[in-house]
């Protein structure tokens, strides 16, 4: 394989790990805050994506992804809201099943409402033949978009969750509830909270990607997998180490092609899950006691 | 009716001869990263006994009752069932050798009433699998009506047969402590394990207990037991263990440990130590 | 108890024997094209059911067994064995009489793998793909448990997608009708199959299948191993401590269910004369899960029942688009307002004194 294949490669693999990354940031948030792992995560990045695209019609690209972003964290606080909020102490079962039926009648909705068809966004500089070359390695500008994107939204979470009071207030929340609730701390408001940060960086995600990848009702599906796979690989509620994680599985898939056909990409990202499942279910990084703390 | 409930007689070596133990742990240690719950114990249980382990909040007893049951893997040492060794195995296959246990919190089966819970008691003593009970076989009815019918005297033995079709977790509290025992029982165990029989009880039910355990050893089930319940403990016990930051304290007959001073400290404190 | 069981499970052949007759009178014997399909779909359920009922153990990946079991068996019966026809195996199962010769439209030797024979393979095979992935899975809990076999049933669906083997995005058809009872007589023979002038005869059939299918598992939970199921359910720690291998009980109740759901593909299949890759998707397993939470998770009568109904509505197109909507929305709120189930709501008594059979 020659350098500059090498290095398309490693940049396609960056790209798509850090989409991943986010997506498992975005469980990580809502496992940790409530315990609950949300299968409708996937949704979150889909919905920015179609939301984005519809309102191009009526509003600049900046002004139609903000309000995209917005719209997707008020259905996130609205599931919230409507199926989590007063259940009292449900079963790690029923909690499953009942986002899988979220994730559902998202996805249905979004059908019914954008149809099948396969839209994007435009590219934010240019077009899809615009690259810039990097030595013999051509890049789009998309994709520094989407890099950016990404570590903008890691370092915004970082300061959030380690700077200001309402981040810190999650995090208390997540240790430990009952204490938290005891300081005072709104804990039903945390979770909804923890909600709509999940929707807000998924949809995001979801624009800043969607000229690569496309976007379509069911793009979430495969997404919620990939990104599950990520955060298990870096230690479920561990984000930092999902970033990492992330961009090892982006790359691990991107290199695949060259060894498997490509209707079997989708196959390896699952066995990776499974295998990960068998053998090391806390994670590649730190031990099974540190990845019960659950900490940002 | 009393249906003596013996003790299993395919492992009948060392039944009476007090040199045998029953059980026996050999330096056992567990630790849990830095904290060394259970340090270096040994004891013996002669077969026919009943053996109490006491010591203050914190002291290791539940989590020694796991290491015997198979519920936690030691760290190291070993601990012989009649004369096999047996940590390391699974709780289950513990159970096949004719262990039986009781759970401080009241372990009993949600949906299903008392008399089903003792039947799934009666698991080791049955055969049954899953092609015969798909099949209904005519080999099953046989074994189910004698489960049946041993699960119905344990309840009478327990004195609680009325309860025999009630849902078993809406039970009261006494009854419920009644039912998990008659499960342990069913498994006709040679070891029973009993922790913290008397909680929640009060000083009559306390001492219904008291009588029933005496009761379980005259059948020849050996007992050993984790209580907090002194009178129940003098009361009963052949033999006292006493255990205090996992380590091994003193080991006697109940009258010796009452007047152990080291025994006495560590429950009422230096000074009422040097009072007494 | 035993009564009782046998009192509900002739009810449900009355009830069969009924909805024929109504048929005819109707007018509308096509129904039973989908009653037949409803019934087939209903021993996945029941399989499931006893899965996550009573074993506790979800499974999000329940439709990959279906499709293992009904594309096994329509690759073995239309792929053309004739170019191995020299190898040892291909001889060996000739011998063993698992195979038949025939022309194609080409007339061109067509060499083929009986039906019976295709079926034993393929439920074998299933039960094997049970026992091996679940080893590892059911060590799993919660969160853990549900993603793995989410990623199974995947695995399989991205397999049958792509494989030329398995027909890729078109699936397999022309899958030949299977023969239970050879022709007697004047009787004519007793077949799997969508000939419409066996139409009756193969939802006597189906439904037959079904409800043994559903007395072997009543029996089951009213035993020994029934109650053991139940109670590592319950509590596992207690069930372990009662002697209860809780493992081997899980993996015994993961390859049971996943047998029931194998030869419910097979049989389907063969009735459809073909199967597509849809069986094997995401959706499907989360149909099937949506189904058995609707019945309540330990009531294996309503699971049955409110299964195969859902079912047959759905099969005559009454949901439209919304399909797949509906069973995401009957998932939702069973979870919310009534995670017993249905049945669970109301009449409580009423069915628990009918089918308390299936409680027991």
């Amino acid at each position: 394989m020659s350098l500059d294949l090498f290095f398309q490669y490693l940049f396609a693999g960056i790209t798509y790990g850090a989409i991943y990354a986010i997506v498992a940031i975005g469980f990580n948030i809502i496992y940790n805050a409530t315990g609950i792992i949300n299968f409708a995560q996937g949704e979150f990045v889909m919905l920015g994506g179609m939301i984005s695209i519809s309102l191009l019609q009526f509003m600049p690209l900046a002004a139609a992804m903000a309000l995209a972003v917005a719209i997707t964290m008020g259905i996130g606080a609205t599931i919230e809201m409507l199926f989590i909020r007063w259940l009292d102490r449900p079963s790690v079962l029923r909690m499953i099943i009942i986002t899988i039926g979220i994730s559902i009648l998202l996805r249905e909705s979004a059908l019914h409402i954008w149809g099948e068809s396969i839209r994007s966004l435009p590219y934010f500089y240019g077009n899809e033949v615009t690259t810039f070359s990097l030595g013999n390695v051509h890049i789009s500008p998309q994709v520094l978009w989407v890099l950016a994107a990404c570590a903008v939204m890691v370092g915004g979470l970082n300061v959030f969750f380690k700077g200001t009071p309402i981040g810190r207030e999650m995090r208390a929340c997540a240790a430990n509830r009952t204490a938290a609730l005891l300081c005072g701390i709104n804990t039903r408001n945390m979770v909804t909270l923890s909600f709509m940060l999940s929707a807000g960086i998924g949809a995001l995600a979801g624009c800043v990607m969607s000229p690569i990848t496309y976007t379509q009702y069911d793009s979430g599906t495969s997404l919620a997998i990939k990104g599950f796979t990520v955060a298990i690989l870096g230690g479920l509620g561990n984000s930092m180490a999902a970033v990492a994680a992330g961009i090892l599985l982006g790359v691990i898939e991107a290199f695949s092609v060259s060894v498997v056909p490509l209707a079997f990409q989708d196959a390896i990202s699952i066995t990776i899950l499974l295998l990960i499942l068998f053998v090391r279910p806390h994670g590649l990084f730190g031990s099974s006691a540190a990845a019960r703390l659950k900490d940002f | 009716m009393n249906r003596e409930i013996r003790g299993a007689e395919d492992n009948s070596a060392g039944r009476g001869t007090v040199d045998e133990a029953l059980l026996e742990l050999v330096s056992v240690h567990k630790r849990f990263g830095g904290l060394h719950a259970v340090n270096d114990v040994s004891f013996k249980v002669a077969p026919g006994t009943i053996k109490a382990v006491i010591g203050p909040n914190g002291a290791g007893k539940t989590t020694l009752f796991n290491l015997i049951a198979g519920n936690l893997p030691v760290s190291t040492g070993s601990i012989h069932f009649q004369g096999q060794e047996i940590q390391g195995k699974k709780p289950h296959q513990i159970a096949r050798l004719g262990m039986a246990r009781t759970f401080q919190n009241i372990k009993l089966f949600q949906g299903m009433t008392a008399l089903e819970c003792i039947m799934v008691g009666r698991h080791v003593r049955s055969r049954a699998g899953f092609f015969a009970g798909m099949f209904s076989l005519p080999s099953t009815w046989k074994e189910e009506r004698a489960i049946r019918e041993s699960s119905l005297e344990l309840l009478e033995l327990m004195e609680i047969a009325e309860c025999a079709d009630v849902e078993a977790t809406s039970l009261a509290f006494g009854q419920q402590r009644a039912v998990e025992m008659a499960r342990a029982l069913a498994a006709e165990p040679r070891l029973l394990l009993l922790d913290e029989p008397a909680a929640g009880l009060n000083i009559y039910e306390t001492a219904e207990v008291a009588r029933l355990i005496c009761r379980i050893r005259d059948m020849g089930i050996t007992v050993l037991l984790v209580e907090h319940d002194m009178s129940l403990v003098m009361d009963i016990s052949d033999e006292i263990v006493v255990l205090c930051f996992g380590r091994k304290l003193a080991e006697d007959i109940p009258l010796h440990i009452q007047k152990n001073i080291e025994v006495i400290k560590i429950y009422l404190g230096e000074d009422d130590a040097l009072a007494a | 108890m035993q009564q009782r069981k046998i009192l509900a499970l002739a009810a449900l052949c009355l009830l069969v024997v009924g909805l024929h007759l109504a048929a005819v009178l109707t007018g509308s014997l096509f129904y039973l094209t989908q009653l037949t399909m409803a019934a087939y779909y209903g021993l996945v359920i029941i399989g499931l059911g006893t899965l996550m009922g009573y074993a506790g153990q979800i499974s999000l990946g329940h439709a990959g067994f279906f499709a293992i079991g009904g594309y096994l068996a329509a690759s073995l019966t239309t792929r053309n064995l004739a170019i191995f026809q020299d190898s040892w195996p291909v001889r060996w199962l000739e011998g063993l009489g698992m195979l038949k010769s025939a022309q194609n439209l080409a007339g061109e030797p067509l060499l083929t793998m009986v039906p019976w024979a295709a079926c034993g393979c393929a439920v074998a095979a299933a039960a094997l793909i049970a026992l091996l992935i679940g080893i590892p899975v059911l060590k799993l809990q919660g969160h853990y448990l549900a993603m793995a076999t989410l990623g199974f049933g995947t695995i399989i669906y991205r397999i049958l997608l792509a494989s030329p083997y398995f027909g890729e995005a078109d699936g397999i058809s022309e899958v030949p009708g299977f023969t239970l009872l050879p022709a007697l007589g004047q009787l004519g023979p007793v077949m799997v199959s969508g000939d419409p002038g066996l139409r009756v005869a193969n939802y006597y059939l189906a439904w037959g299948v079904l409800i043994l299918g559903m007395g072997l598992l009543l029996n089951l939970i009213g035993s020994r191993v029934g109650r053991a199921l139940r109670s590592l359910h319950s509590s596992p720690e207690a069930a372990e401590a009662a002697g209860v291998d809780t493992s081997r009980f899980k993996l015994q109740v993961f390859v049971l269910s996943a047998v029931y759901a194998a030869l419910a593909g097979v049989l389907l299949t063969h009735f459809n004369g073909g199967i597509g890759p849809s069986e094997a998707s995401v959706m499907k397993s989360v149909r099937y899960v949506a189904l058995v939470a609707v019945g309540g998770m330990a009531h294996l009568w309503g699971t049955l029942l409110m299964g195969v109904t859902l079912t047959f509505l759905s099969l005559r197109g009454v949901f439209g688009t919304f399909d797949d909507a509906v069973f995401g929305t009957i998932l939702i709120l069973v979870m919310l307002f009534a995670p017993e189930g249905i049945l669970s709501l109301r009449l409580k008594q009423v069915w628990n004194a009918i089918f308390s059979g299936a409680r027991s």
